[in-house]
């Protein structure tokens, strides 16, 4: 069964890279600008098989967001990937820490990031 | 094109975008205003540009902005304070950020001597030593989409149990125990467990032995460990990344096996370890809990009436997403339409407008609808929804002027610590809007003008201190809508114009006689001539090949005009007069022999009917006096060839009319037939240039009108003749 993917990052190009990334790759994507609309997306779709993240976004961060999905019952289960230019080990651990499944660094190589949601997704 | 080329594009107008909160935040930064939400959107615009840059290997924006982030986030944390002297590294930095940008777009570099001392700044703040930081992880990997020629592998549960050896025999053992952690973060050791049977033939022993007892059975615990051996071509970076999520959460060590070993373990020996089959696990929990799913294993454990699962209310649960359902608030939402369709539908308002045009006329012509008749009510209201339309689907293309005015501090910046210059910069007026393409079109003799009045308005601070004014000068930039058109001005308040100084370089260049008359305000003007320059040195900052002539062309390429007032002692104000849009003009409609002209309604002063005592002869050409002044009257229907032979002036009417630099003549056109607001189509696009004709319409009877261009019409008259004559023009 086609796997979905939702993507949740504020930048334009960002998306636009994952969607084309993860569509050649034969995955289903729902798209949302940060951590609010994330949850609303979640809200009003059939769940999706992995969540990718960013984690500097306005209104709700990545960390936020990981927390918020961690804390939902129906939600909790949903493997989450955070995609981020950031590398520092503390901010690698706080994440982890938020519930974070897994961690891969922008500039993402895609197969790379196939392989990780392969890794995580059930 | 391909999906890359798309993206690219995306991600410099993102980067516009970003570069813009960038620079506004840094702005209201630098004006004390550093609470979180402006720190943290500066942070994040810097930020996003180098997540974007790593996917393009524009490897030099990347480290640049590393380290620009680096620091921000110092300032972010609490840890730098946003003092004068770090916020002027931070504004030097963003102008550094979008030179790079720049060249990032069109495929260049940025000299190193321009980023690298910034570099070092940057590091300093950061409480780093030079060298000390940036591109230890940014192996910027090029973003290919030729890579990506992967089809992911499905796999089930069912390829566990298949527990075949394989060809060469294991080549590593596996141990893996996961803590209750991995599973809290969504990982799934039967996920691992399967990603590792894609490396290779893998044969998986299960240890159940820290199983408690089903009453003792913690559902979100761990207690199941797996050794597993795999064969065939492997390495153990491959077996590292499979658990690359995972190994924070869990036991994990990766055992290479001799060759020697490699015969004796090739048959795994359930008896020498203490292990089962996972066949074996899942059929005895299946058996000892009933109801419970084995196959879904223990990351998703059944509801079991544990004591644990219970303990966390499910209000809980439900509060916090709660928290960020509040719906998007801010802005009115917002859709991105390609231009070329909204050019569409103003080109079909215009049709719309002029079909009007056509309608009203013929139904007065041919005396159906008398004035207050039902008819005639009905073709007013269509003419004033149509007017509405028209401005409506205008305001589609209008834009604030702040996309614009923003680029100019960096300006500012450049050319004050170029000249040594203290520069207060103050824009007002930024959201007034106006036609997208005068917006773009505006970047460049702002540009030009306000490195002028910082380069040759300003005095030095140490003139500025011994004329009794503050050191720092002020230079403001305002833009304001006036009677439908827009009016932009910058101001400073330096010297002021040196006439006797440029009133020299005038006569020394040729540029006037040296006998000329001339009021202050002439004076004024005489600096936009070709060919004139004030500086006796060309400086780097303002003599870059363009002078304030180009600048006048280039305003008045979009149908406006610039004017220059100065105040000795007190400054210069260059004030530019544009139109709202290009498409639409107010013209004055009137008649030359039969055919119907309009000259635009912004450019006339004054219409009247010559009398002869006005008139006279001025060399070979007729000049009339009016409102005290003597201007040449120029026949249009001569100048445009509509006739051989000057009409009588006192048969027609003249329009006195002002163009550039105030420079002002009479037209003389046979009759004047009113108002009206017409749609500009071009001749350059639609036929050819045609020299005294600026652009042309569709008139009330359907024919095609000419747009006189005013400039034009004065071009072939004698400078010195008329405008630096014996009869100097009375200002207004």
């Amino acid at each position: 069964m086609t796997k979905t993917i939702l993507t949740v990052d504020d930048s334009r190009t960002m998306r636009e890279l994952l969607r084309s990334a993860l569509v050649e790759a034969g995955f289903n994507i729902l798209q949302a600008e940060d951590g609010v609309h994330g949850l609303e997306v979640l809200r009003e779709n059939a769940l999706p098989d992995v969540i990718i993240t960013d984690i500097n976004m306005p209104r709700m961060n990545g960390l936020e967001f990981i927390e918020a999905v961690r804390a939902d019952r129906g939600l909790r289960a949903i493997p989450i990937i955070v995609l981020t230019t950031e590398s520092d080990p503390a901010k690698k651990d706080r994440a982890r820490n938020a519930g974070a499944t897994g961690w891969i660094v922008k500039p993402f190589d895609p197969q790379r990031l196939v392989g990780a949601i392969n890794r995580v997704a059930a | 094109m391909s999906a890359l080329d798309e993206i690219r594009i995306v991600f410099f107008q993102e980067c516009e975008e970003q570069l813009q909160e960038l620079e506004t935040g840094l702005t209201a930064m630098a004006g004390g205003e550093t609470d979180a939400d402006t720190v943290n959107a500066v942070f994040r615009a810097v930020h996003s540009i180098k997540g974007g840059a790593g996917a393009f290997a524009l490897k030099q924006l990347v480290g640049f902005a590393h380290v620009f982030e680096t620091t921000l986030d110092e300032v972010r944390q609490g840890r730098l304070d946003p003092g004068a002297e770090v916020m002027d590294v931070m504004l030097r930095s963003a102008d550094v950020l979008n030179d790079l940008v720049a060249a990032g777009r069109d495929g260049g570099e940025v000299e190193a001597e321009r980023t690298a001392p910034l570099l070092a700044e940057l590091e300093r703040l950061a409480g780093k030593g030079p060298g000390g930081h940036g591109g230890e992880d940014e192996d910027a990997e090029p973003f290919s989409f030729d890579d990506l020629d992967f089809t992911p592998v499905a796999f089930d549960l069912g390829d566990l149990g298949d527990l075949d050896g394989g060809g060469d025999g294991p080549k590593f053992r596996v141990s893996f125990r996961p803590r209750p952690e991995l599973y809290a973060k969504a990982n799934e050791a039967t996920v691992l467990l399967r990603e590792l049977g894609t490396l290779g033939p893998v044969s998986t022993t299960c240890n159940a032995d820290a199983l408690p007892l089903l009453d003792a059975l913690d559902p979100e615990g761990a207690y199941l460990a797996w050794t597993i051996e795999i064969s065939g071509e492997v390495t153990e970076a491959q077996i590292r990344e499979i658990f690359e999520f995972a190994e924070w959460d869990c036991d994990l060590t990766i055992e290479a096996l001799g060759l020697a070993d490699l015969s004796e373990i090739a048959v795994p020996d359930a008896g020498a370890d203490t292990g089962i089959s996972v066949a074996d696990l899942l059929a005895r929990i299946q058996g000892e809990l009933t109801g419970a799913p084995a196959a879904e294993g223990p990351a998703e454990p059944a509801p079991a009436p544990a004591a644990k699962a219970e303990a966390k209310p499910a209000a809980e649960a439900a509060e916090k997403p709660a928290a960020g359902g509040e719906k998007k608030e801010e802005a009115a939402p917002v859709i991105r339409v390609e231009l070329p369709r909204v050019d569409k539908l103003i080109d079909l308002v215009g049709e719309l407008v002029t079909t009007q045009a056509i309608l009203s006329q013929r139904l007065e012509e041919s005396g159906a609808a008398a004035t207050g008749s039902d008819l005639m009510n009905s073709v007013e209201e269509l003419q004033r929804l149509t007017r509405d339309l028209q401005d409506s689907v205008m305001a589609v293309r209008a834009q604030p002027v702040k996309s614009v005015f923003q680029r100019m501090p960096r300006i500012v910046r450049e050319v004050a610590s170029a000249t040594g210059k203290k520069v207060g910069f103050q824009t007002r007026g930024e959201n007034t809007e106006v036609d997208k393409t005068v917006v773009e079109r505006l970047a460049e003799p702002l540009t030009h003008m306000i490195r002028n009045a910082i380069d040759h308005g300003l005095e030095s601070p140490e003139k500025r201190l011994a004329a009794g004014k503050p050191e720092e000068g002020t230079v403001t930039l305002s833009a304001a809508h006036r009677s439908g058109r827009i009016v932009i001005e910058i101001a400073d308040d330096g010297a002021g114009i040196n006439r006797s100084k440029v009133r020299e370089i005038a006569t020394n260049k040729g540029l006037i006689p040296a006998d000329a008359v001339l009021t202050d305000e002439e004076t004024d003007q005489l600096i936009m001539l070709p060919g004139f320059s004030t500086a006796t040195t060309v400086s780097n900052i303002s003599g870059r090949g363009v002078g304030m002539d180009v600048v006048k062309q280039s305003i008045e390429a979009l149908g406006g005009r610039l004017v220059i007032t100065s105040r000795p002692g007190f400054g210069s104000t260059f004030t530019m007069n544009l139109p709202l849009t290009l498409a639409v003009l107010d013209g004055m409609v009137v008649r030359v022999e039969d055919d119907t002209l309009v000259v635009p309604l912004a450019s006339i002063v004054v219409t009247f009917r010559p009398q002869p005592e006005d008139l006279q002869m001025i060399g070979a050409g007729q000049a009339v006096k009016v409102r005290g002044s003597t201007l040449p009257l120029i026949d249009v229907g001569l100048k445009l060839g509509y006739r051989d032979a000057p009409a009588d002036p006192l048969t027609g009417v003249a329009i006195l009319v002002e163009g550039d630099n105030n420079r002002r003549v009479a037209l003389l056109v046979d009759d004047i037939r009113g108002q009206r607001q017409v749609v500009i189509k071009s001749l350059e696009k639609n036929y050819r240039p045609v020299p005294g004709i600026a652009a042309a319409t569709i008139s009330g009877e359907g024919r095609v009108a000419l747009i006189i261009d005013v400039d034009a019409m004065m071009s072939d008259q004698s400078f010195d003749q008329f405008i630096l004559g014996n009869e100097p023009i009375a200002a207004e």
